[in-house]
């Protein structure tokens, strides 16, 4: 029987095709929250907010780091268009890590203004999803 | 008729510099082969970019957005991208008549140059040059082309320029590279970029247009956020086109550098011949001449 509860996900990065395939369900998280997504889901765009993105196809569940973005949620269809996504053994977990530390000790410093403090939240998230990721993942 | 030696000289002269036209042009190939590459891979990006922004701009149509308006400055930002090499023939020079011959006057524009070639000859030209990303053209990656956006946004949201534009060569195919000029701000409801690679995709988009869109966060906010990556995108895309045509260019003149030298060493050793000939048959008769004077 032909497996009628999935739908086709694309994601792509500026660089390539990310993933293309089929899906039965995909979890992420927006800048309005965590969303799950099955197939009939409601026409939706929203913005991308960075986190692990969860593919579900069966037995099979994949991640990967979705940092930032957006996605087109369409009747059968679900398209990411991603400025950065990585599979857990594309993570540069010391790379991640430097960023943390970076992004914590400009966090700390008092002297500088509102712009650098969001953009270091911003990268302190971006490092923590691939931190995270990447240690769920056993490395 | 030159001498024997001279002719020679300006042959083994013109041969060393076909060795050189045919190793750049060797190293070109393989460059425009990886630029193209990159340009193929990167192509679903800005296709699924443009299809969304436009599709969310035609059910959106009379919201009002700063980024749907253009800025009361009279100043035009200009994002120029050329590349940091010459000897690429008509490439560079293209680029920069596209920008003299546009409807922007020279005191209006507000130069954000890629490349040094373009920004010298600019600002030999008189251009305000602003800022130079130079370096990014050798190897173009997305957070160049999100840093360029931001600061072309930067400018204009604090209303430093009314209007942004890009001027890149569209690389159409290896031989054919067409400079072009878009506007990227404010954003046209009814975008000019209409070309035969969008027709394809028009089908599809009409029955995206029968679904009703779900914005979250609302519509506005959603294309605050949209529309600088929209941009980016945009950028990004126009610089790994302009490198593959860079290399494409450079490709076709050194090909037919090659090919003139080739021309003119084959001239030149037919005159090298003929000066070979004319001294030997002088000598001859010399020679001839001198014998028959003994006798």
């Amino acid at each position: 029987m032909a497996d009628t509860n999935t739908f086709d996900l694309q994601i792509v990065t500026p660089d390539r095709i990310f993933f293309q395939g089929d899906a039965q369900m995909i979890e992420l998280k927006t800048t309005e929250g965590d969303i799950g997504v099955l197939k009939g889901h409601i026409p939706l765009t929203a913005i991308v907010a960075p986190g692990v993105l969860k593919i579900t196809n069966g037995e099979e569940v994949k991640e990967a780091a979705l940092l930032s973005g957006f996605l087109e949620i369409l009747q059968d269809k679900v398209i990411i268009l991603a400025e950065s996504c990585e599979w857990p053994e594309e993570i540069d977990v010391n790379r991640a890590n430097e960023a943390k530390i970076r992004a914590e000790r400009r966090l700390k410093g008092t002297d500088s203004g509102q712009v650098n403090v969001t953009r270091a939240e911003m990268a302190l998230r971006r490092s923590l999803v691939r931190i995270e990721l990447a240690q769920k993942t056993g490395r | 008729m030159a001498s024997m030696r001279e002719i020679k000289r300006r042959k083994g002269s013109i041969q060393s510099t076909q060795q050189i036209t045919k190793a750049m042009k060797l190293v070109s190939t393989v460059k425009l082969q990886r630029a193209k590459g990159r340009a193929e891979s990167s192509k679903p990006y800005f296709d699924y970019m443009y299809d969304t922004v436009s599709s969310m701009l035609a059910k959106s149509g009379n919201i009002s957005h700063p980024y749907l308006q253009a800025g009361d400055s009279p100043k035009k930002a200009i994002i120029v991208i050329t590349s940091n090499r010459g000897l690429a023939g008509g490439y560079n020079s293209n680029i920069t008549k596209l920008v003299r011959n546009s409807d922007i006057k020279k005191e209006d524009a507000v130069i954000y140059a890629i490349g040094r070639k373009g920004r010298d000859s600019l600002a030999r030209y008189g251009y305000e040059i602003k800022a130079d990303y130079s370096e990014v053209i050798n190897d173009p990656m997305y957070k160049d082309a999100a840093e360029i956006g931001a600061a072309v946004l930067e400018a204009f949201s604090n209303n430093e320029v009314g209007e942004i534009y890009l001027a890149y060569t569209r690389f159409k195919n290896t031989v054919s590279h067409i400079p072009t000029m878009i506007k990227l701000l404010p954003v046209d409801s009814t975008m000019a970029k209409k070309d035969e690679d969008q027709e394809q995709s028009s089908e599809a988009k009409t029955i995206e247009e029968l679904t009703l869109m779900n914005y979250e966060p609302e519509a506005e906010e959603a294309l605050d956020m949209i529309i600088p990556k929209y941009m980016n995108s945009l950028i990004y895309g126009a610089l790994v086109e302009a490198l593959a045509s860079e290399n494409g260019a450079r490709m076709q003149a050194m090909d037919s550098a090659t090919n003139n030298a080739e021309d003119m060493i084959s001239d030149l050793t037919l005159s090298y011949n003929r000066a070979r000939q004319s001294s030997i048959t002088q000598e001859l008769t010399e020679i001839v001449a001198g014998a028959s004077a003994i006798n």
